[in-house]
């Protein structure tokens, strides 16, 4: 609450002052803060190590004479996915489905529950062990109660990655709400700002790249949880054509199938290390 | 027409709001901590008359910024009261602005929109005070800035950032919590100078608490003295320099021993 500052003791460089380097439960900044090409000499150097790195696998398997079975060669993983897309691109479909459905959901009510709990310390202090048993559980787990619950369609799925980006995401965006800053509250109050102004104008920002964090790390569990549920069990989905591949041992398949979940993957990461590029640079 | 525009907007450039005054009367403040009620502030009482420029000295812990955050509403008092033009301060007042200790500029917003906050937070319409901004720049030195984030400026230009953001909504009353203590001498030096000029220029009433003797004589009309722990007003010390001041006004023999009798003062109520 803003009130807080009305008997706190000014005193604000001491230990009452989070500062954004020290974090309280998860710090993923060696998600948030990879080291990227300088220029283009670096750039240059970076891509023609991973064309040297996909062209000796490629050799080595040829030249040993790597069964199939064991791991197929790039060309042929590359060939299987420009043969097998058309055949796959409704099950991308479905597995997208899941993630945005369960991830818009679980991020959503992450990030308000964030916002509204750490607003009251002891609401907070006695929902986190419930959020925290959520964040270690793994959601697969639910997943044959829930398609019993629910049936074989999406829904169970998407219920799955909802619970398992939901909690991700609050866990962190409560780590950004509860770095007030006292100074910065102040300052604000001393304009003669309200509650609400203080929590859009102060609060929500410096949570924000916390919040960008957690929707990070969340996007990659709900990829997880999306493709393992489909393994449990589901008809269709990228899970469901790995399972497939597998058990007719056609390897090139299975691991173009992996090759679109990992692009997918990176996606979502690139989308999520952009977003912060853009609105929590301030804080590097 | 024209000429009479033209008129209005230089006075919105430099001349302002009539200033003010601050009467504090028996101010007491008294916090409740995990050890025990903590007296911060013992019955202060004095009076900051319009456009004086006041400095609050003492050491660390003596409630200087406790007596601040009362004047700025920010804090409500125990007991006693403070009288802004005649009405009781209960909580933040329009015709306050506020500097803090540090620059307190918000990292994730640019200089200028660092010193359009304080109009989205009161609803003003900064186009109004667009050649006062400007000016404010201008004088400080901040002109051509107006993109940089505050990572980007040094700490000197940090804290004229915020003396221009405290001064763009023309406030009546400036309240400076030990503004220029994180900078180096030469910096503080500097600033201090900048900061007489704006006061010459906009005759705001000012209060500035530091810990420095030497820039509290070198900035006030008058100082009051602080003792620590409960704070309570120890002596108030007319400064009889001339003004505009200059640096080497420091090191006159008024100037040494003024300086020399607060700091017996502070260390005796110290040592009780």
């Amino acid at each position: 609450m803003a009130d807080e500052l009305l008997e706190t003791i000014p005193e604000f460089r001491k230990d009452t002052d989070v500062k954004p380097q020290d974090e309280g439960f998860m710090d993923w900044t060696a998600l948030t803060h990879v080291p990227t090409a300088r220029n283009r000499r670096e750039f240059l150097i970076i891509v023609g190590v991973a064309v040297v790195v996909v062209a000796t696998i490629e050799l080595l398997i040829r030249a040993f004479q790597v069964p199939n079975y064991v791991l197929p060669a790039p060309s042929s993983i590359f060939n299987a996915l420009v043969n097998n897309f058309e055949t796959l691109l409704p099950h991308i479909g479905v597995t997208l489905q899941e993630l945005v459905g369960g991830y818009l959901i679980g991020a959503t009510i992450g990030i308000l529950l964030a916002g509204v709990v750490t607003q009251v310390p002891l609401v907070e202090k006695i929902i986190t062990p419930y959020i925290i048993l959520l964040v270690t559980t793994p959601m697969l787990a639910l997943v044959p109660l829930l398609v019993l619950r629910l049936g074989f369609g999406l829904e169970p799925r998407i219920v799955a990655v909802a619970l398992a980006v939901g909690p991700m995401v609050m866990i962190n965006s409560a780590t950004g709400f509860r770095r007030t800053d006292l100074a910065k509250i102040a300052l604000a109050r001393s304009y003669g700002a309200n509650t609400l102004q203080i929590f859009y104008k102060i609060r929500f920002p410096i949570a924000l790249p916390m919040i960008i964090v957690g929707l990070m790390v969340g996007g990659i569990f709900g990829l997880l949880t999306a493709v393992g549920a489909e393994m449990v069990g589901g008809g269709a989905g990228l899970g469901n054509r790995l399972v497939y591949y597998s058990s007719l041992a056609r390897m090139e398949a299975f691991f173009a199938t992996i090759l679109i979940i990992a692009l997918i993957g990176i996606t979502m990461y690139v989308i999520f290390f952009l977003i912060g590029k853009k609105w929590a640079s301030w804080e590097a | 027409m024209a000429a009479e525009a033209q008129e209005i907007s230089t006075a919105a450039v430099v001349s302002s709001r009539p200033t003010s005054r601050l009467v504090i009367d028996k101010a007491t403040k008294i916090y409740q901590t995990t050890t025990g009620p903590l007296l911060a502030l013992d019955s202060f009482s004095a009076e900051i008359h319009e456009g004086e420029f006041v400095c609050v000295v003492g050491p660390s812990g003596c409630g200087k910024t406790t007596l601040l955050w009362a004047l700025s509403g920010l804090h409500p008092l125990t007991s006693g009261v403070v009288m802004l033009d005649g009405t009781p301060v209960k909580g933040p007042r329009p015709e306050i602005g506020m500097v803090f200790q540090e620059a307190n500029l918000l990292p994730w917003r640019n200089l200028m929109k660092n010193i359009l906050f304080p109009f989205e937070i009161k609803r003003l319409d900064a186009t109004r005070y667009q050649a006062r901004i400007q000016h404010l720049l201008e004088t400080v030195g901040l002109a051509g800035f107006e993109n940089k984030f505050p990572r980007e400026l040094s700490g000197g230009m940090q804290q004229r950032a915020s003396l221009v953001r405290c001064l763009s909504f023309d406030p009546s009353v400036i309240l400076l919590d030990e503004p220029f203590g994180a900078l180096d001498a030469f910096t503080r030096d500097e600033m201090n100078l900048l900061l007489l000029k704006l006061w010459s220029e906009q005759r705001k009433t000012i209060v500035f608490i530091t810990h420095s003797i030497v820039e509290a004589l070198f900035m006030a009309d008058r100082i009051l003295v602080m003792t620590p722990r409960p704070g309570r007003l120890a002596r108030e010390v007319m400064v009889d320099l001339p003004r505009p001041r200059t640096l080497d006004m420091q090191s006159s023999p008024y100037f040494v021993e003024t300086a020399r009798e607060i700091k017996e003062l502070i260390y005796a109520s110290i040592k009780k």
